[in-house]
């Protein structure tokens, strides 16, 4: 089967030589510019290679992730990992195999087609006679380019591709003996915390002297670089509690403070730079059409204004980075995704070559976006700069993770749809309103990656301000997942990137997508009630994509919406981007005298093209949902004029194993169809699942999140 | 400082630290057990959950000198331990971690669970749980790794 997908991994990096390795010892070293962030990616990888190259997965070797080694697959973001890397792996060992088996034909002395391969032995059909990879190719390089063109395996063949496989590392971690960043030792390390202002927006005016003094006596290093402050040592514990003494010993100007007040209210007051969106998701430098009145045939309009608030990543493990800066080059070891990205802006950011700087991914605690991981880069390397030839291992508190990440925006989502008489949808408008997505600190004309970069706005001389403009790629951002997949006649798409907004904000997990599926997929159950027909005849009445319909009509015959119980039953579906991959999501619930939600039962369908690693892959959908659970009923950022208010589990609170369903995930099976990205297809569906099921259970329609007892006591008394 | 002595592992492991410091930072810095992760400081997320005598015990907040003297058991020994061993088994076969960061602490409380009760329902599994946290969503699979640990071990 000749692979027919371009790939703009391979057309960067084409040798075969910066993808594929063998060694002497027969071992097989893949290398990629994707990272683990908890997603299992390497697992993936790592089958498609053995699957290709006819040996077994142990015999592949994951290359960890460095500037300069590993191909620049740019960020490991947007659910695109298999689709790029994943494609690009599977090119680059069929083209090793193929390259191996033309070595062997002419070193046996046959016909190349007379070859078998079985675990890295090349045997000849005709003469019985053998040679290995290693003998062949050991410690050389291959020194061709990956054809495009190669022939991969025909998924009728494939023995590892498809599998359940226990994840690579996991044997590891269960035994305590996997190292993330947090467990880096070597010689000489310092630990680093940093010492943050209250908020945003205070800064440095004075520090207590005697205090820094008596700190410095206990060995303390200090470190301020305008209103950057930090602290090192040898000893963890002290450093911590150094950094509390000195916080103590500092005076700031707190200016005004954050902005308090309904940040909702804020979404559609404030000034904001408004795109219309066409073409597939795709927003227009043109003005903004207006509203229109309802068509003349409409039968029904609603309309309908949704909320989701501020999100936390709230990874588990608070953010890291490790730095040495030593004979004018930098070493940082980091789990940022994008690790290309954020060499060039820490150089920018110095204004140092980009080419003295080089930085190795180490795994830390699961990322789903744009956290802590590049700002705690750079604080390492601020205090490394300040103390050269010192490893240091920098540190956040978990305030720091949750008080000074980027959050994802707040989004609005306000709708209004027509339906004619016979419950077609005949006019469709749909806006969103919220903060940039993306603030990821990337370099080059114009992008700012110094500025991005947290510590950036409190040292000596900051950078301007960066002020994103709308993103104008497909589904990117706040219009992610804004254009339906469902065939409406007329539509009407807006995003609006609102301005002076109180929080910073940033990628987490689906972007736009989540806030805009929870509302189409809400507002198509409203549609439904009002045309009077069933939730799922009424979407499908709508989808032509044969795909979605199975994924959808997969949940349909699992759960019961017209089941009578006390129970409540809520379906909602969507194709991430509208070219990922399909998730249809339906849940049971229970609504409990206290106003508090119940999950029962969860049913999944995933459509993500040809299956690698079925289990990770039924991880993505199983455990995206949980966490897309969580932020439905239980999460929000808080903040007042002082600072952010939700700086820890008890003050962000999250979902834990108390209220968790029975999940069945049903994957459809794509043999040989491309692989679909799936690290984000199942949160916009889940949100508007609940939601759809509370109305079932209770009547009551929520469309603000968090669905708290409080929400559903406010809305019963509304009703 | 001052010389602590802590039983870890088996082992009388002789530690010269300010014995305000908590276990965690000793096990994790000192004794370079890396395992229990530090995940708050506040006793509010699990990761840092190692074995005192048998129990489930938050150690990031505890001072490394009040539990001088008693059995501190981290999950690099769990290993050796009969219910440790099939409970880390389980969770490997269930694929019950995503990115592993709170599974240490996840794989104490199981075998602290099922070494007090060798047959528990789900119910005391979510509460041998509460102290736990877990960001990737993995806490189906983990309530499924208890269980198939418990049958492995013929009680479930």
């Amino acid at each position: 089967m000749a692979s027919a997908f371009s790939s703009p991994s391979l057309a960067r990096h084409p040798g075969l030589d910066e993808w594929v390795a063998v060694g002497s010892d027969g071992r097989i070293a893949i290398r990629t510019g994707k990272v683990d962030i908890g997603q299992r990616i390497s697992t993936a990888l790592a089958m498609v290679a053995a699957e290709e190259l006819d040996v077994p997965l142990d015999r592949i070797d994951m290359v960890r992730t460095a500037t300069g080694d590993a191909p620049d697959e740019g960020i490991t973001s947007g659910s695109n990992s298999m689709m790029e890397s994943g494609h690009a792996v599977r090119l680059a060992a069929a083209t090793a195999r193929r390259h191996m088996l033309t070595l062997a034909a002419e070193h046996l002395g046959v016909d190349a087609g007379t070859l078998e391969v079985e675990d890295g032995q090349i045997r000849s059909r005709d003469t019985n006679r053998s040679v290995t990879y290693e003998e062949l190719q050991g410690d050389r390089p291959f020194g061709v380019d990956v054809d495009p063109a190669v022939d991969v395996k025909d998924p009728e063949t494939h023995r590892i591709v498809g599998e359940k496989v226990a994840p690579l590392g996991l044997a590891e971690i269960v035994t305590g003996g996997y190292r993330f960043l947090h467990d880096l030792k070597v010689p000489g390390m310092l630990h680093a915390r940093v010492v943050r202002p209250p908020h945003y927006h205070a800064r440095l005016t004075g520090l207590d002297e005697p205090a820094v003094r008596r700190l410095r006596e206990s060995g303390i290093d200090i470190v301020r670089d305008g209103s950057f402050l930090a602290v090192a040592g040898p000893d963890e514990y002290a450093v911590l509690r150094a950094a509390d003494r000195l916080f103590a010993a500092c005076e700031w100007d707190v200016g005004e403070g954050l902005t308090e007040g309904d940040v909702f209210d804020r979404l559609t007051a404030n000034t904001r730079e408004s795109r219309p969106v066409e073409n597939d998701g795709v927003p227009q430098d043109k003005p903004v059409p207006p509203l229109a009145d309802p068509p003349d045939d409409a039968a029904v309009t609603l309309e309908a204004r949704y909320d989701k608030p501020y999100h936390a990543h709230a990874s588990m493990g608070p953010s890291a980075g490790f730095a040495l800066w030593q004979d004018g080059r930098l070493e940082i070891k980091s789990h940022s995704q994008g690790i290309y990205f954020l060499r060039d802006a820490v150089a920018e950011a110095f204004g140092i070559d980009a080419e003295t700087v080089r930085i190795e991914h180490v795994p830390g605690a699961g990322c789903y976006g744009h956290n802590g991981a590049d700002d705690a880069a750079f604080d390492a390397a601020i205090v490394a700069r300040a103390l050269p030839g010192k490893p240091v291992l920098l540190k956040w508190t978990r305030e720091e993770e949750h008080a000074w990440a980027p959050y994802a925006t707040a989004t609005s989502m306000l709708l209004r749809a027509s339906l004619d008489a016979g419950g077609t949808v005949i006019d469709w408008s749909h806006e969103t309103y919220g903060d940039t997505f993306n603030m990821r600190p990337r370099s080059g004309p114009g992008m700012a990656g110094a500025a991005r970069l947290l510590s950036s706005r409190f040292r000596a001389n900051p950078p301007p301000e960066f002020v994103p403009k709308p993103a104008m790629v497909r589904h990117m951002g706040l219009h992610r997942n804004l254009d339906p997949l469902y065939a409406f006649s007329a539509k009407r798409l807006v995003k609006n990137l609102v301005r002076d907004l109180p929080l910073r904000t940033s990628a987490l997990r689906t972007l736009g997508a989540f806030g805009n599926v929870f509302a189409i997929e809400s507002f198509m159950d409203e549609l439904a009630v009002a045309a009077g027909i069933d939730p799922v005849t009424f979407r499908l009445n709508h989808l032509e994509d044969a795909r979605g319909r199975e994924a959808l009509e997969a949940v349909a015959a699992r759960i019961d919406l017209s089941a009578d119980d006390g129970i409540g039953r809520g379906i909602a579906f969507a194709q991430y981007k509208n070219l990922k991959a399909y998730a249809a999501v339906g849940v049971e619930l229970e609504v409990t005298d206290a106003a508090e939600i119940r999950l029962k039962r969860a049913v999944l369908a995933g459509d993500a093209g040809e299956i690698v690693d079925r289990d990770g892959l039924a991880a993505q959908y199983d455990g995206g949902f949980l966490q897309a659970a969580s932020w439905t009923i239980r999460e929000q950022v808080t903040w007042d004029r002082d600072g952010i208010t939700s700086r820890d589990w008890e003050t962000y609170p999250i979902l834990g194993f108390d209220n968790v369903p029975e999940i069945e995930t049903v994957l459809i099976e794509r043999p040989g169809v491309p692989f679909l990205g799936a690290g984000e297809a199942v949160s916009g569906p889940t949100g508007a699942a609940i939601a759809n099921a509370i109305f079932n259970a209770t009547g009551l329609r929520l469309r603000r999140m968090p669905f708290t007892p409080d929400a559903i006591r406010a809305a019963a008394l509304d009703a | 400082m001052e010389t602590l002595t802590l039983t870890v592992n088996g082992e009388a492991r002789h530690i010269d630290c300010d014995p305000a410091t908590p276990l965690l930072y000793v096990l994790r810095n000192d004794l370079d057990l890396t395992g229990a992760k530090l995940g708050c400081g506040l006793e509010q997320c699990g990761a840092c959950a190692v074995l005192i005598d048998g129990e489930a015990t938050l150690c990031c907040n505890r001072p490394a000198g009040e539990v001088a003297g008693r059995e501190i058991v981290t999950v690099e020994a769990l290993e050796k331990d009969e219910a440790g061993a099939a409970v880390q088994r389980a969770f490997v076969a269930e694929g019950a971690a995503q990115c592993g960061y709170c599974t240490s602490g996840l794989v104490v409380a199981a075998t602290s669970l099922l070494k007090r009760n060798a047959a528990p329902d789900r119910d005391a599994i979510v509460a041998g749980l509460k102290d736990h946290l877990c960001r990737c969503g993995s806490h189906a699979r983990v309530i499924a790794a208890i269980r198939r640990a418990a049958k492995e071990l013929g009680n479930g």
